[in-house]
C-alpha cells in the first residue's frame, strides 16, 4: 500500500500537473509544434534536393547527396544538435540574435532532411520507369518529367513514411533543450522537467508524455489510414463490365473502323 | 477522310488541328547501331519508311525490334547512324526536340495514373508545346473524339480497360501532332476481345497518312495494314518487302523457320 501510494505520488500528482497545465499547452506544445513543423518543413526541402540529387545521373551531384546522407544519419541527433547549436551560436548570433532556437530548428531540420532524402529518393525509385520514358517520348526534358509526373507520384507514396518522420522529428524536438532555450521557447520536455523539479516529483513529466502521445498516436493511426488506402486504392466495387460491351461502344462511335 | 464520324466531332477535330488527315514525314535509318555497353543490339540497319506509310517489323524475342524504335526517337542513343527526317539528319538536334516529332506508343500504356484522360492527353502540348491551357485541352478533347474516348475524358486510367488505356496513350502521342508515330508491341498487353479496337485505330491513323513504325507480334495486322514489312532477328534485318512478299513468298530459312512457328 505505501509502494502504491509512492508511485502515485511520484507520477499522478494531479495538483501539480494542474500547476504545469497551462504551461504545457501554452509554451510547451507551441514551441514543440513550432519546432517540429518548421524542421519538418526544412527538412522536406532540403530533402528533396538531396533525393534528386541522389538519383541523378551525375555523379558529381550524387556522392555529395550520398555523404550528407550518411553523416546525418549516421551520428546521434543531440550530437548534431549540440555541434551545429554551439557551433554556430556566433553566426546565430548575427542573424537572429542571442536565442538558440532557431539553430535547433536547422539542427532537426538537418538530421530530418538526410532522413527525409532517403524516404523521397525510394519513393521516386519505385515509381515506374516507363512514367519518365512516357514524359521523354512525349518530348519533356528530365527536370520537367520528374516535376511534373515523377515526383509527384513518388511522393504519393512516401506520405505514410513521411508522417513517420513528423512523429520521429516530435519526439528528437525535446534534444533542443540542451541548448539551454529562454523560458518562453521551452518546448513540452523542459517545461516539464523545470516543473518536475518544483514539484519534486515526476508527474509534470507524466502530463507532458501525455502530450507527447496525444500529439503522435492520432499520427501514427492516421499513418495506417493512409497506408491502407493507398493499398487497396480508392477504387470502389463496381460490377463486372464485360470487355465485349466495350468492342461493341466502339464500334457504334464509328471509330474502330477500318480504312 | 475515311472515318464516318458524327460531323459535330469531325468540325471539331478539325477546328483544332489543322491536319486532321495527317502529313507524315518520310523516315530513314542509315546504319543505325545500338548497344548496350559493349554488346551491340541492333547492328547498321538502314531502312526508309515513305511518307504516310506504314512499315510493321516482325522477328522473335531478342531480335533488336524494341530496341530499334528506341533508337529512332533517341530514349536509347545510338552508338553511330543517323535517323533522318524528310531527309534532314537528326543527328545533331536536342533529343527533346526531335521527339516532340515523333510520338511513342508503349506496349504498358504508360499513362500517368495521377491524371485524368484528359490530362494525360492535355499535357504535353500544354506544359511542353506551351499552347494556352484552354487551347491544349480542346485540343485533347479532339483527340480523345478521335480515339472514342470523349465519354471517359475524366476517368482516371485505373478505371479503363487496357483497350481504353491504349487508345488514351495513341491520343496522348497524336496530340502532340507528330510527323511520325512508333508503336512498340501496342497489344501485346491487351485483352484479346480488346485487341482489335486498337488495331483498327492503328490502322485507321495509317490509312489517313501518318507514318508509322510498328512492332508488333500481330501478323494478321502487319499483313492488311502495312505497306512494308520488315523481319528483323539477332539486330539485324534479314528481310524486306511487301506484306504479299514476306508472308507468302519469304525467301530467307530463318523467315520460314519464324513464320511456321507463330502463324
Amino acid at each position: 500500500m505505501d509502494l502504491l501510494d509512492n508511485l502515485t505520488k511520484t507520477f499522478f500528482d494531479f495538483q501539480a500537473m494542474a500547476d504545469v497545465l497551462p504551461q504545457l499547452l501554452q509554451v510547451g506544445l507551441v514551441n514543440t509544434l513550432v519546432i517540429s513543423l518548421a524542421a519538418t518543413a526544412i527538412g522536406c526541402v532540403l530533402g528533396m534536393m538531396i533525393a534528386l540529387m541522389g538519383i541523378s545521373p551525375l555523379r558529381w551531384l550524387r556522392w555529395p547527396a550520398r555523404v550528407y546522407t550518411d553523416l546525418f544519419r549516421g551520428l546521434p541527433a543531440i550530437l548534431t544538435i549540440l555541434l551545429i547549436g554551439q557551433g554556430f551560436a556566433r553566426f546565430s548570433q548575427q542573424l537572429f540574435g542571442p536565442s538558440p532556437y532557431p539553430l535547433g530548428i536547422i539542427a532537426l531540420s538537418l538530421i530530418s532532411s538526410a532522413y527525409i532524402g532517403e524516404i523521397f529518393r525510394a519513393g521516386i525509385l519505385a515509381v515506374d520507369k516507363g512514367q519518365l520514358e512516357a514524359c521523354r517520348a512525349l518530348g519533356m526534358g528530365y527536370g520537367r518529367a520528374m516535376r511534373l509526373v515523377v515526383v509527384p507520384q513518388g511522393i504519393r507514396r512516401v506520405l505514410p513514411a513521411l508522417v513517420n518522420q513528423f512523429i520521429s522529428i516530435v519526439k528528437d524536438s525535446s534534444l533542443v533543450y540542451f541548448l539551454g532555450l529562454l523560458v518562453s521557447e521551452r518546448e513540452l520536455f523542459r517545461v516539464g522537467q523545470d516543473a518536475a523539479v518544483l514539484s519534486g516529483n515526476l508527474s509534470p513529466l507524466v502530463l507532458a508524455g501525455l502530450f507527447y502521445l496525444i500529439v503522435t498516436v492520432p499520427l501514427t493511426h492516421l499513418v495506417n489510414y493512409f497506408d491502407q488506402r493507398f493499398r487497396t486504392g480508392r477504387r470502389k466495387a463496381a460490377p463486372p463490365v464485360s470487355g465485349l460491351r466495350e468492342v461493341a461502344e466502339l464500334e457504334t462511335a464509328g471509330t474502330a473502323e477500318s480504312r | 477522310m475515311t472515318m464516318t464520324l458524327p460531323t459535330e466531332t469531325r468540325r471539331r477535330a478539325m477546328t483544332t488541328s489543322a491536319n486532321y488527315d495527317y502529313s507524315g514525314a518520310a523516315l530513314d535509318l542509315r546504319d543505325l547501331t545500338l548497344a548496350y555497353g559493349d554488346i551491340e543490339v541492333v547492328r547498321k540497319i538502314s531502312l526508309r519508311v515513305e511518307p504516310g506509310t506504314t512499315t510493321c517489323i516482325i522477328g522473335p524475342s531478342g531480335s533488336g525490334k524494341s530496341t530499334l524504335l528506341r533508337g529512332i526517337n533517341r530514349l536509347h542513343e545510338p552508338k553511330s547512324g543517323d535517323v533522318l527526317l524528310d531527309g534532314g539528319s537528326t543527328l545533331a538536334e536536342q533529343p527533346d526536340q526531335l521527339r516532340r516529332k515523333i510520338g511513342m506508343v508503349f506496349q504498358h500504356f504508360n499513362l500517368f495514373p495521377d491524371h485524368t484522360a484528359l490530362e494525360n492527353v492535355a499535357l504535353s502540348p500544354w506544359k511542353v508545346k506551351r499552347l494556352a491551357k484552354k487551347e491544349a485541352f480542346e485540343l485533347a478533347h479532339a483527340r480523345l473524339d478521335e480515339v472514342g474516348l470523349r465519354e471517359r475524358a475524366d476517368h482516371k486510367p485505373r478505371d479503363l480497360s487496357g483497350g481504353q488505356q491504349q487508345r488514351v496513350a495513341i491520343a496522348r502521342a497524336l496530340a502532340m501532332e507528330p510527323q511520325v508515330m512508333l508503336f512498340d508491341e501496342a497489344t501485346s498487353a491487351l485483352d484479346p476481345e480488346l485487341v482489335n479496337g486498337v488495331l483498327n485505330l492503328m490502322a485507321s491513323l495509317s490509312g489517313r497518312g501518318m507514318t508509322m513504325v510498328v512492332v508488333t507480334h500481330e501478323m494478321g495486322f502487319a499483313r492488311r495494314a502495312a505497306n512494308q514489312v520488315v523481319f528483323m532477328d539477332e539486330g539485324q534485318i534479314v528481310e524486306t518487302g511487301t506484306p504479299e512478299e514476306i508472308f507468302d513468298r519469304p525467301q530467307s530459312a530463318r523467315l520460314q523457320r519464324f513464320l511456321s512457328e507463330v502463324l
